[in-house]
């Protein structure tokens, strides 16, 4: 049994010491907006906080990750979904068919939390997740907005 | 889990998940009653017609057959039924009816397939008939009620007002007469001018679930008792398993089951995915690789040369007499053209759930086509349809992959068939996905060309050589033999996909060469290679002639006004006729495909290392009528991340008979950083339905392609570009 803390709740979960934290959200905790999308931190569509900064669950196993660390998925990210990014991309319509998001989400949340006006050369360099819908445009219009009102807010 | 969420978070989708099983992306979808002839939304409240349930609470409920994998389809078919039903947007929600429903009712919601682009425009008619007919009988219900003429009630937004007495009633108070009342036989169906919800730039209706987690995807299904399998196909297409040892891995962890799946896979199921992944991991399997352990792609493209000559061919398009022509020249040109295989790579593997008893199979795939998916169910099950149903689940990308074989769901069901009683949830590996896609075919062309001395194009022959989509997924749909989707924008005319050139000698023709590798429809599909050949190679004639690619094109383009239309506008909006800036150079393109006339340029510069950058696209799409341009916007844009992804990297390559590449390393496609500026010129020009999804994706190679001729004068005529030295000499 490991102990986790994932969205300020402490939880038990059973699973092997080298599972990767990505199934362990996803079928010990059941935590299913962290999406499988190749399970070598190539995709980034299983992007979780650990701590605050960006990290690629699929390649993480469990037993590197410490019961003190604080894990923040998709579902914790915010309370009511009213995170500036989330907003952002409401407002942007961003989302096509989704499944990248969760993670293009929580990279582009913890880009901002570390450099709250990041420069367009800048986004493009640090988001580096995967969408095939191709909604980087997007993308990259919501981070810019929710940096603006980040800042104004 | 997830139901505790919900109950934390009393949202407008929470309580919508409460209200049916079939709501659309909000809850796990269960185990539906056997045998339910209706959608849930219907149970409770009585439907006003197929399309159109509306509640006492003024929540209208509009069923979508077609599946929504991104493309947006979903909220455009509710526009359409919303302008015509005179509803309260904001009160709008959708369901899928289910495939069973469907069979059940006669097919009442027409066609499930979501692919070719098909969605809304071969839908539109009889989605807006189905919210014209609800409107009417919602009339005829409030005006029985008041004693009134019908004729003398209108509607809007959801109200229904008694004219000459200014009487007021809604939907939700007249819903439960209406649904009594008989629809009409005939409706009048809206001039596109007047519409108010159809064609305006509505945001999507399923969004919102898409930013917190909530939105389920079919991986994310889990139903109680549910237990995950992960599987190997062999590696080689047509080869076999000679033996594995089970009892090897039988005691791992959470591990249930080690079995065989047909003559060529092997399954572990465990209580957990990552479990059965593991040990199908450390499964020691012995393959036989039969007859096509030997092929590469040296031998494949071996065979395609082969049939650039060949004497026999299936003609696509031809008129007036090109060996004539050529033989007339006064100067021919010549080129051969080349594109490899693709895999979809949709971000959510393959998957699929399924449930089976000797009295009846339940599936829950994330589906294109749920009719298809029905129908492979029941062959799967060994039961008779009626014995099946298939809940469509929220895709994670579909791009073809998920509509015409349902290879994944057949696998799927075959293991539960092995566990009765028992849900199974099938995922497949990203390896397991990049190793038995069904690729975007494989085609070589060569192109010969007439020019007479003044420059003119007076005959064109191209050969294509190469794979059939239809010979390996719908034979049935094969003319004489012929595969008519490999002519894709290259036919003497009609409403689909036609050439928009006018050339006196013209030969176009197929020899049809089928490697062991499995095509399938691919978004874009024939379009994509065709457009390249073409577009590549006018833009290579002007050059030979000594004019300007515009121009050049122009002057074949008399016959085809709307072809030229689009190709205009994005020269203009790029500046075609003014100077770029230092360094960037440009090029264009056009064609036709799934109803609509497409054109794109590009601006791009190249190092003198040779690495290309791509500053600007410039796109335009006419699709006859457009149902919602931000949607639109979104999908052109997406369609050059997608056909640019292709281009400039993607190709699944073959050694030892399978393929090489495993994973997004190997296979690489377009990221953030290397994501032009896409600006999008939507010009319907009314009169006529076209799709969006796809027609946009052909042109974005052959754009940048020849803006890098003009960048560099270098040709590059195969792909993916990354395998080309730009460069300078």
């Amino acid at each position: 049994m490991a102990r986790l803390n994932v969205n300020g709740v402490v939880r038990e979960v059973d699973a092997e010491a080298d599972t990767p934290l990505l199934w362990v959200l996803r079928e010990q905790v059941g935590l299913t907006g962290t999406k499988y999308g190749c399970g070598i931190a190539q995709c980034g569509a299983c992007t979780v906080h650990i701590d605050g900064a960006a990290v690629r669950a699929c390649s993480m196993p469990l037993s590197a990750v410490g019961p003190g660390q604080k894990i923040v998925t998709i579902e914790g990210l915010a309370p009511g979904a009213d995170h500036p990014v989330q907003k952002a991309w409401a407002e942007l319509d961003v989302p096509q068919c989704g499944f990248c998001q969760p993670g293009m989400i929580m990279a582009s949340a913890a880009l901002l939390a570390q450099n709250p006006r990041p420069s367009e050369e800048q986004i493009r360099a640090e988001i580096t997740n995967i969408c095939r819908c191709g909604t980087y445009n997007r993308v990259l219009a919501g981070i810019k907005l929710a940096a603006e009102r980040g800042q104004s807010g | 889990m997830r139901s505790d969420r919900e109950i934390s978070r009393p949202s407008r989708r929470a309580v919508l998940a409460g209200a049916g099983l079939f709501s659309l992306g909000f809850h796990i979808p269960g185990l539906a009653p056997a045998r339910a002839a209706t959608p849930e939304a219907a149970a409770a409240v009585p439907e006003i017609n197929a399309w159109v349930v509306v509640k006492p609470d003024e929540t209208v409920v509009i069923r979508i057959a077609r599946s929504e994998m991104g493309q947006g389809t979903l909220t455009g078919l509710a526009q359409l039924v919303a302008e015509e039903l005179d509803c309260d947007w904001a009160r709008v929600t959708t369901e899928y009816p289910s495939p069973g429903q469907n069979l059940a009712r006669k097919r009442i919601w027409g066609d499930y397939s979501t692919g070719g682009s098909r969605g809304i425009r071969e839908s539109h008619e009889y989605v807006r008939k189905g919210g014209a007919a609800a409107r009417t009988t919602l009339v005829a219900a409030a005006a029985k009620g008041w004693g009134v003429p019908a004729g003398e009630c209108r509607t809007e937004r959801g109200v229904i007002t008694h004219g000459p007495s200014g009487r007021k009633t809604t939907y939700g108070a007249v819903a439960a007469e209406a649904a009594t009342i008989e629809p009409p036989k005939e409706v009048v169906l809206k001039d596109p001018k007047d519409w108010t919800l159809a064609g305006k730039p509505l945001k999507r209706l399923d969004t919102l679930p898409k930013l917190d987690g909530s939105q389920v995807y079919g991986i994310d299904l889990t139903l109680p008792g549910l237990l995950n399998a992960a599987i190997r196909d062999c590696p080689v297409t047509g080869g076999s398993v000679k033996s594995f040892d089970a009892a090897a891995v039988s005691g791992m962890p959470g591990v249930k089951r080690v079995l065989q799946l047909g003559d060529s896979a092997v399954v572990v199921v465990a209580d957990t995915f990552w479990r059965a992944k593991t040990a199908l991991d450390a499964l020691p399997v012995v393959w036989d690789e039969g007859p096509n352990g030997k092929v590469s792609s040296e031998t494949i493209a071996a065979t395609l040369r082969e049939g650039l000559d060949a004497g026999e061919a299936f003609v696509g398009n031809k008129s007036g007499d090109v060996a004539g022509a050529l033989k007339g020249a006064a100067k021919v040109v010549e080129a051969v053209y080349g594109v490899p295989f693709q895999n979809h790579a949709t971000m959510e593997p393959m998957n699929a759930t399924a449930l089976w008893t000797a009295e009846r199979c339940e599936v829950w795939a994330p589906t294109q086509n749920g009719e298809a998916a029905l129908a492979a169910t029941a062959e799967a099950s060994g039961l008779p349809a009626t014995a099946c149903e298939v809940h469509k689940i929220h895709l994670g990308g579909g791009f073809g992959r998920r509509g015409a074989t349902h290879d994944w769901l057949r696998q799927a069901v075959q293991i539960a068939k092995e566990m009765p009683g028992t849900p199974v949830k099938l995922i497949w590996t990203r390896e397991e996905d990049m190793i038995h896609g069904r690729y975007h075919p494989v085609t070589q062309c060569r192109l010969r060309a007439a020019l007479d001395q003044d420059g003119n194009l007076t005959g064109l022959h191209m050969r294509i050589s190469g794979q059939s989509i239809l010979a390996s997924v719908a034979p049935q749909r094969m003319v004489e033999g012929r595969d008519p989707v490999t002519f894709q924008g290259l036919n003497p005319g009609g409403p689909e996909a036609a050439i928009g050139y006018t050339i006196p000698n013209i030969l176009i023709d197929h020899a049809m060469r089928n490697p062991h590798i499995l095509p399938g429809f691919w978004r874009g599909v024939n379009l994509n290679p065709n457009a390249i050949y073409l577009e590549c190679f006018m833009d290579e004639l002007a050059h030979a002639a000594g004019q300007d690619p515009l121009a050049f094109r122009l002057k074949l383009m008399g016959n085809h006004p709307k072809h030229r239309a689009v190709l205009q506008a994005v020269a203009d909006k790029i500046g075609w006729d003014s100077k770029p800036p230092e360094g960037v150079h440009r090029g264009l393109c056009q064609t036709m495909g799934f109803g609509s006339y497409v054109a794109g340029a590009a601006e791009v510069s190249v190092s003198e290392a040779g690495e290309l950058k791509i500053h600007r696209i410039v796109a335009a799409t006419d699709p006859g009528h457009a149902v919602n341009p931000q949607q639109i916007d979104a999908q052109v844009a997406g369609s050059f991340v997608y056909g640019l992804s292709a281009a400039l990297y993607g190709a699944c390559t073959v050694k030892d008979g399978r393929i090489e590449q495993t994973n997004f390393d190997s296979y690489p496609v377009m990221r953030m950083d290397a994501m032009p500026v896409v600006e999008t010129i939507l010009m319907p020009s009314g009169g006529f339905w076209g799709g969006v999804g796809e027609p946009t994706i052909a042109v974005a190679a052959p754009a940048v392609l020849n803006a890098v001729f003009a960048a560099t004068g270098k040709r590059v005529r195969h792909l993916p570009l990354k395998d080309a030295d730009l460069r300078r000499a």
